[in-house]
């Protein structure tokens, strides 16, 4: 056996986790560094122009595995490549292609949280001895000796912060986490790497979605159905305004997003976004921006994590996206204890079902669900 | 930490007379082995040497073998190289369903390019009955392609049998020996095919070179094109420390192979032997019996195989589950699957091959960790 329990580090090869093993290594602890290979990049043959060969930066290329066990040799840990390929395959991609055909706006990021990274990952780590995991998340966990809840707050690095990506973490996995990178900047972080001359110290950050190149979601989803033999339904429909006025014909529901301007292929004399899709009846509702401002939302599914539970007419600010800067809002039960009722104090725009609604008090997460 | 090595099937360390000869062999035999003067005549005597070495563990004449840059390209010669020299214009090709991919990728490229494959479903033993050989044969067929023994199972295929078949009909066979050379005896008269891959790096020597058992009379045409080396049939100045090394391997292999045989079936079988008596809910995967001695290939129900590797590696024991691919990453294996193991017990697959440096010690050290390692990944699993 190891002297000491090693703590599984999510190597993705880039500059973040990297950081982590080394600085986990420089602290003294037993380290052991996993890749998840998640998504084969050859697969989806047509959305690479040279067929997948060579996928730099994104997720699982064998460029990035390359760049993993470099950094795993450099600070002398153990090193392996797992696939859950499988996993990602039944618990991400496909339920992000089903929300999609539905008409929502899914988040694969959370989900990969949820079901792969802080699940089968965690599980993985137990596996080969590793109590704990550790990742290059930007967040911070802490345990409120008061109420003997683990907490999670935002990042320190503002602009870098990801809690809106780990409203789904329960307590079992947040006891068993570590997020080294969560006190410091990306600058800091790049910095350290430099000064332990790590040599993926300057590489480029990872884009968004990592199993779709340049962020495509209509190519990628074409070519998924393709793929699977989902037969290419017509999914072409009308375009109409909120009053149900024909304004023309588009490609199909899952090409548009809610608030999403471009690609309507509609000459106004004012902009127009998308308000709604309607998938059954393959309708994509426009309107002006003020149609888009919404003042209140279902979301379901909540997942308490700073408190146990929402007090009587708790005050949160709400996040409805990623880039959303957070806003006050009251929160409302409902029959379903797993059910809020969300209610802003001035109307939001774009409020995009799909998405996850994530409540901070501060710097603290305090839980969050699925917009409805 | 003591490291222990149980994946002789993925390749071997080499032996201690074979790296004698290599290396030796590289500080002094530098000559072009098609060179005229003495430099030459001196490389050439190698190459022929190692030549008669191969031949005579495999009884064959040295004419008959061309040696390769490894196994791969010695499949890729046999299948392509066939097909081609047939010049059929429908050509049709025999082969199996749990074939290495250094013959089944040719196959399929042959197949993109209009040439009908049959590959044949084998039964949960691992070992392909000669009769549905014979039925798949059809009058364009220009290729039967089995391989000796499995790299994942170590299950024996009939071949003197396909042999006779092939032969009656008139149809060239190919063998990939890669995993057999150097386990069981390999005698190209009792076994009757007339292309027989081989590779040097299962057998105790360098990685990187191999060789080609092409019968008298054989037609193939030449994937490479350059000089005259090796007949015509592989261009390229030759390999001589690799080539030297190979055929000191395959001497000390033609002298050691039933002792060694005895020896390392006998550890198998202990191990075996202990982790099914200690592990409820193991088995053997294909047939017990007809199998290369050193190869085990065992599920343990309920455990994730590659979670399994990367525990015992951590204790110090190389193992593995089957095919590793370019990244490193597990992919489940096409041989379990072929066989008839559903997706579940081929994840809770591992292989074990077995080799001259084990002992009864190292068998017992891996049977312990292996059972606290199964009894560790069977609590905590929630998904299996």
């Amino acid at each position: 056996m190891p002297d000491s329990q090693p703590i599984a580090v999510a190597m993705s090869g880039g500059v973040d986790s990297s950081t982590v093993a080394a600085l986990l290594v420089r602290q003294g602890h037993s380290v052991v560094g996993l890749t998840m290979q998640l998504w084969n990049q050859r697969r989806l043959p047509e959305l690479v122009p040279d067929g997948g060969a060579s996928s730099h930066g994104r997720c699982c290329s064998l460029d990035d595995v390359y760049d993993a066990r470099r950094v795993a040799e450099q600070v002398g840990i153990p090193y392996y490549v797992v696939n859950f390929e499988r996993q990602f395959e039944e618990h991400v991609v496909k339920p992000f292609v089903d929300e999609y055909l539905a008409g929502r706006t899914p988040i694969p990021c959370t989900l990969c949280n949820n079901y792969i990274k802080f699940d089968r990952f965690l599980e993985m780590a137990d596996s080969v001895g590793a109590h704990l995991i550790a990742t290059g998340h930007y967040a911070r966990i802490r345990g409120d000796t008061a109420t003997g809840r683990y907490q999670l707050l935002r990042a320190v690095d503002d602009g870098k912060d990801q809690t809106y990506f780990l409203f789904g973490l329960t307590q079992q996995q947040l006891a068993r986490t570590l997020f080294p990178l969560g006190e410091l900047t990306k600058p800091e972080v790049r910095e350290l790497a430099r000064s332990m001359n790590l040599a993926v110290a300057s590489k480029g950050d990872s884009q968004e979605i990592c199993f779709i190149p340049n962020g495509d979601y209509a190519a990628f989803l074409t070519a998924y159905m393709r793929e699977a033999g989902i037969p290419k339904r017509a999914t072409e429909g009308e375009i109409v305004t909120t009053d149900g006025r024909p304004l023309g014909i588009h490609a199909g529901v899952h090409r548009f997003t809610v608030g999403q301007r471009r690609g309507l292929g509609i000459a106004t004399g004012e902009p127009l976004y998308v308000i709604s899709t309607d998938p059954a009846a393959q309708r994509v509702v426009v309107g002006g921006n003020d149609d888009l401002l919404c003042k209140r939302f279902f979301a379901r599914d909540m997942n308490w994590i700073s408190i146990p539970a929402p007090t009587p007419g708790l005050r949160a600010q709400v996040k409805i996206r990623n880039k959303h800067a957070a806003a006050p809002a009251t929160i409302h039960a409902t029959d379903d204890p797993a059910r809020i009722e969300v209610i802003f104090d001035q109307p939001q725009r774009a409020v995009t079902p799909g998405q996850g609604a994530v409540l901070y008090d501060g710097d603290l997460v305090l839980g969050g669900g699925w917009i409805e | 930490m003591q490291r222990f090595y149980f994946d002789h099937n993925a390749t071997t360390p080499i032996a201690p007379e074979v790296l004698e000869t290599m290396v030796s062999c590289l500080g002094q035999v530098y000559g072009n082995a098609s060179s005229i003067h003495y430099f030459g005549q001196n490389a050439k005597q190698r190459l022929e040497a190692a030549r008669r070495q191969l031949a005579a563990l495999i009884h064959a004449n040295p004419t008959e073998i061309v040696f390769t840059g490894g196994g791969t390209e010695a499949d890729n010669m046999a299948i392509v190289g066939s097909v081609r020299a047939a010049a059929k214009h429908a050509a049709h090709v025999v082969t199996t369903a749990i074939e290495h991919p250094a013959v089944l990728a040719p196959c399929a490229q042959l197949e993109r390019e209009g040439v009908a494959i049959t590959r044949l479903r084998i039964g949960s033993s691992g070992v392909v009955n000669p009769d549905e050989v014979r039925r798949a044969l059809r009058p364009e067929t220009v290729l039967i392609s089995v391989m000796h023994a499995n790299n994942e199972l170590g299950t024996i295929q009939p071949i003197a049998e396909i042999a006779r078949i092939a032969h009656e009909a008139g149809v060239p066979l190919h063998v990939d020996g890669v995993q057999a050379l150097g386990k069981i005896p390999v005698d190209m008269d009792a076994l009757g095919p007339d292309l027989y891959s081989m590779s040097a790096h299962k057998l105790y020597a360098p990685k990187g070179v191999g060789a080609l058992y092409i019968r008298k009379g054989a037609k193939l045409a030449p994937l490479t094109l350059g000089g005259h080396h090796e007949r015509d049939r592989r261009p390229g100045t030759e390999n001589v420390p690799g080539i030297a090394a190979f055929g000191a391997a395959a001497e000390i292999a033609a002298r050691n192979l039933s002792a060694d045989s005895e020896r390392i079936s006998a550890l198998r079988d202990r191990l075996e032997n202990t982790l099914l008596d200690r592990i409820p809910g193991s088995g053997i995967n294909g047939s017990r019996w007809n199998r290369t001695p050193n190869t085990s290939n065992m599920y343990f129900d309920g455990i994730d195989g590659e979670a399994l590797v990367i525990a015992l590696d951590l204790r110090g024991f190389a193992v593995s589950t089957g095919a590793a691919c370019s990244s490193g990453a597990i992919a489940p294996s096409h041989v379990l699957t072929a066989i008839g193991l559903d997706a579940e017990r081929a994840r809770a697959s591992m292989r074990f091959s077995l080799g001259r440096s084990n002992t009864a010690e190292q068998v017992d050290a891996l049977a312990d960790a292996l059972c606290a390692s199964v009894i560790h990944l069977r609590r905590i699993s929630v998904h299996a």
